[in-house]
């Protein structure tokens, strides 16, 4: 069987699997499936372009992700106007002053002769800094909080159409992958995976607690779509005309009709970034990145520069898993700090990327559709099994109410099996890269 | 100007606890570098072995205390903690025989040993909650204090009080001891020197005749042994609650490439800086200031330079800072 056939077998097969979900489920299930299937899989081409590519093992996905998502309340949202005259001016001071701080401390460690006097003087300007940073920000901050804190207290967003947002989280997420990229590369490789880890759990952590910007564990609810409500939709004459005349009742017919506009969006993000993945493969570049992946000793001793193409290749990964973070939340609507996951949003996608088949776009996309698809019906899966293990067992016993609980948890152990058993059995992946 | 006092609140709320905590991360960091140092790869799932150990000495602990079996003033725990050592190192030598060991003859990329190390420890964290459950557990049992701030005031006379909790003190008395019987095997023993020299160099020591398979089995025995040792008293002192144990990666790691990764004395000296940043960077500071300070100057703030939110950030920024100005640690470890 050549690869062109076997590739459409496997894509067919999955979307078989979601197609079954419409009939025996509904429909708004299966399309529910399909636009999380949509953004994993761009999710997993970014991590394919660094893990595949290049061989850089990122486990801070989940961070990028969640930038992502605070592009789109940045972008989306209305400005709150009484916090910006309350306290905007000085929470972006604030900020101008910690960024201008960070700079002169650099600048001078650069510039300045090694010795006692620089440190003394880089630690003077990097102390003195911070405290100017937070006379001037703490106050701004608890101003802006302070106002309507129930339904607001933060500063809002740029009230521009939500779209945009996709471009700028990615570009938030690519400024925060250079950062780490530019001091965690060029070393070893384990380094890079710890710097990831770290700056994921405080980006977490900064959108949990930094209520001024995006509201921490309040939530922001609410973001603007790109697509019609459903109760526009059923308020609209001419929509309903159509629904009946598809023999739908005007409900249901809105919910699919939202889920189907927001899939054909997804679904041109991914096959844009699709395609120019594979230009990126197939080119001159991407030839050497394959190269520099698989002996960086020599692809070195060819004159590449492998800590900076590293580092393009990370900043560009990452932006990737920005744009999917924006298009994630842009799909929920609202914007929960405290639902990011490491397991789901960092685990889930290598085990897509490493399933699908690393250094294969195709396959990461194929992963990304069959293990969301996975994700989504283990859980009921996991509970059958309980009981039907547990089906001997008396009624009210102890063990079986523990076992049936715990049928929560099976996730963690199924998915570290599945990427165990792929990585030991068929490290390839479903579609080997070529 | 009351200086007693000040040291006394010094005392109290960042040395002590930071004495603890750093003991804690020294015993989690040794268990890092000492896996890197001779498996060569950066163990992700030391976090979820800690709760694993630690789990199965919560469990035996419980068991003791339906039986009425206690020692008297001090946690039951300790009398619980050899069967965790041995159930953790069943699972350790299980794993490493189920999964590490085909990679070790294939001669695979660390970077793939980090993958898989990252699969092990969703399947342990999946499997500590399957059997004991998400939430916090409590198993601490017997005298709460060494001595409370309310003796303590009472015997000085001072304004602040000194408080020493019992985990505290066997946090620190516990990593004394095994930091000491662990350097003495690692230098004065056969078995130790081996190991040494096989983290040196490897190929050397296969040509003196050293087998392998028996370094790094000794090796998986130590690490579960000392990550038991640290997940318990990380439990005795805060609580057992498993998803805590996957936090505290970063500050192991923290304190293991601080200290300089491989390094033995590295990590323990890494797991103190680490402690004392995280505990100086998010203490209020007001207190102590208070004391010192003339009354004029006396802070209206609480000199809080960083909220507790953000403690996982100084192990970071600590992180950051070791990896731009000098990789290897502060003590030479063993390769960028």
């Amino acid at each position: 069987m050549n690869t062109a056939l076997k590739n459409t077998a496997l894509f067919a097969v999955v979307g078989l699997m979601i197609a079954y979900t419409g009939v025996t489920q509904s429909w708004n299930t299966a399309l529910l499936v399909m636009n999380m299937g949509l953004i994993s899989a761009i999710m997993a081409l970014g991590v394919n372009l660094q893990w595949g590519f290049a061989g850089l093992f990122n486990v801070g996905i989940m961070g990028f992700v969640a930038l992502g998502g605070l592009a789109a309340v940045l972008v989306g949202m209305e400005p709150t106007t009484e916090a910006w005259s309350a306290g905007g001016a000085g929470v972006l001071a604030g900020l101008a002053i910690g960024a201008a701080t960070i700079a002169l401390g650099i600048y001078l460690g650069g510039r300045m002769r090694k010795g006692l006097v620089r440190n003394l003087t880089v630690l003077v300007v990097l102390i003195g800094g911070f405290f100017l940073y937070r006379a001037v920000f703490d106050p701004s901050v608890a101003a802006v909080e302070a106002v309507n804190p129930a339904l607001t207290g933060y500063l809002g967003g740029l009230g521009l159409p939500v779209i945009l947002a996709w471009p700028v989280g990615g570009l938030l997420a690519a400024g925060a992958a250079w950062i780490i990229g530019k001091t965690a590369l060029g070393l070893r490789s384990d380094y890079l995976a710890i710097a990831t880890l770290g700056i994921a759990e405080i980006i977490i952590a900064v959108l949990k607690n930094e209520d001024w910007l995006s509201r921490g564990v309040k939530n922001v609810v609410g973001v603007p779509r790109p697509v019609p409500y459903e109760i526009d939709l059923q308020n609209d004459p001419a929509f309903v005309e159509r629904a009946a005349g598809f023999g739908m009742d005007p409900i249901t017919a809105s919910t699919l009709y939202v889920k189907i506009e927001y899939a054909l969006l997804f679904a041109a993000v991914l096959l844009i970034l699709l395609w120019m993945a594979q230009r990126a493969l197939n080119s001159p570049w991407g030839r050497m990145m394959r190269a520099i992946r698989d002996n960086e000793v020599a692809a070195e001793a060819m004159g590449k520069d492998v800590t900076a193409r590293h580092l393009q290749v990370f900043v560009l990964g990452s932006a990737i898993c920005g744009i999917a973070g924006a298009m994630m939340t842009t799909l929920d609507g609202q914007l929960t700090p405290g639902t990011y996951q490491p397991l789901r949003f960092t685990f889930l996608i290598w085990v897509m990327v490493i399933v699908g088949g690393s250094g294969n776009n195709l396959g990461a996309v194929l992963g990304g559709f069959l293990i969301w698809f996975l994700w989504v019906q283990v859980e009921p899966m996991g509970l059958w099994l309980m009981q039907v293990i547990t089906s001997g067992l008396a009624d009210g016993s102890a063990l079986k109410a523990h076992l049936i609980e715990s049928a929560a948890h099976m996730r963690l152990l199924t998915m570290g099996l599945v990427l165990l058993l792929v990585l030991r059995f068929s490290p390839r992946g479903l579609i080997p890269e070529r | 100007m009351d200086l007693l006092n000040a040291i006394v609140a010094l005392l109290n709320f960042v040395v002590v606890p930071a004495m603890a905590y750093g003991s804690q991360l020294a015993l989690g960091a040794l268990g890092v570098t000492l896996i890197y140092g001779i498996l060569r790869f950066s163990n992700f799932a030391h976090g979820d072995t800690m709760a694993f150990g630690a789990m199965v000495t919560v469990l035996v602990t419980w068991l003791f205390q339906s039986w009425g079996v206690s020692l008297g003033p001090l946690p039951t725990a300790l009398l619980a903690l050899p069967f965790g050592i041995l159930g953790c190192m069943g699972l350790v030598l299980a794993t490493d025989r189920m999964v590490y060991k085909f990679y070790r003859a294939q001669k695979a990329k660390p970077v793939i040993l980090v993958i898989v190390s990252l699969g092990v420890t969703f399947i342990l964290n999946g499997l500590v909650r399957f059997i004991i459950g998400p939430d916090d557990q409590n198993f601490a049992d017997g005298e709460r204090f060494i001595i409370s701030a309310r003796t303590f005031k009472e015997m000085t006379g001072l304004e602040e009080g000194l408080a020493v909790k019992t985990t505290q003190g066997i946090t620190v008395v516990t990593a004394v001891v095994v930091v000491a019987l662990l350097f003495w095997f690692l230098n004065r023993t056969r078995t130790g020197k081996s190991m040494r020299a096989y983290s040196d160099n490897e190929d050397l020591a296969l040509l003196s005749g050293i087998n392998p398979e028996r370094v790094v089995m000794i090796t998986w025995l130590i690490v579960a042994g000392l990550a038991t040792i640290a997940g318990v008293l990380y439990g005795l002192d805060k609580s057992f609650k498993p998803f805590t144990y996957f936090q505290l990666l970063l500050p192991i790691f923290a304190s293991a490439i601080v200290g300089g990764l491989g390094n033995p004395l590295g990590a323990i000296a890494g797991g103190f800086v680490i402690a004392f940043s995280e505990v100086g960077v998010t203490y209020a500071w007001k207190k102590v200031a208070g004391y010192v300070l003339p009354e004029s100057l006396a802070p209206d703030g609480l000199i809080q330079l960083l909220s507790t939110d953000y403690k996982l950030a100084v192990s970071f920024v600590i992180l950051l800072i070791v990896l731009l100005i000098k990789p290897t640690g502060l003590f030479q470890g063993k390769s960028i």
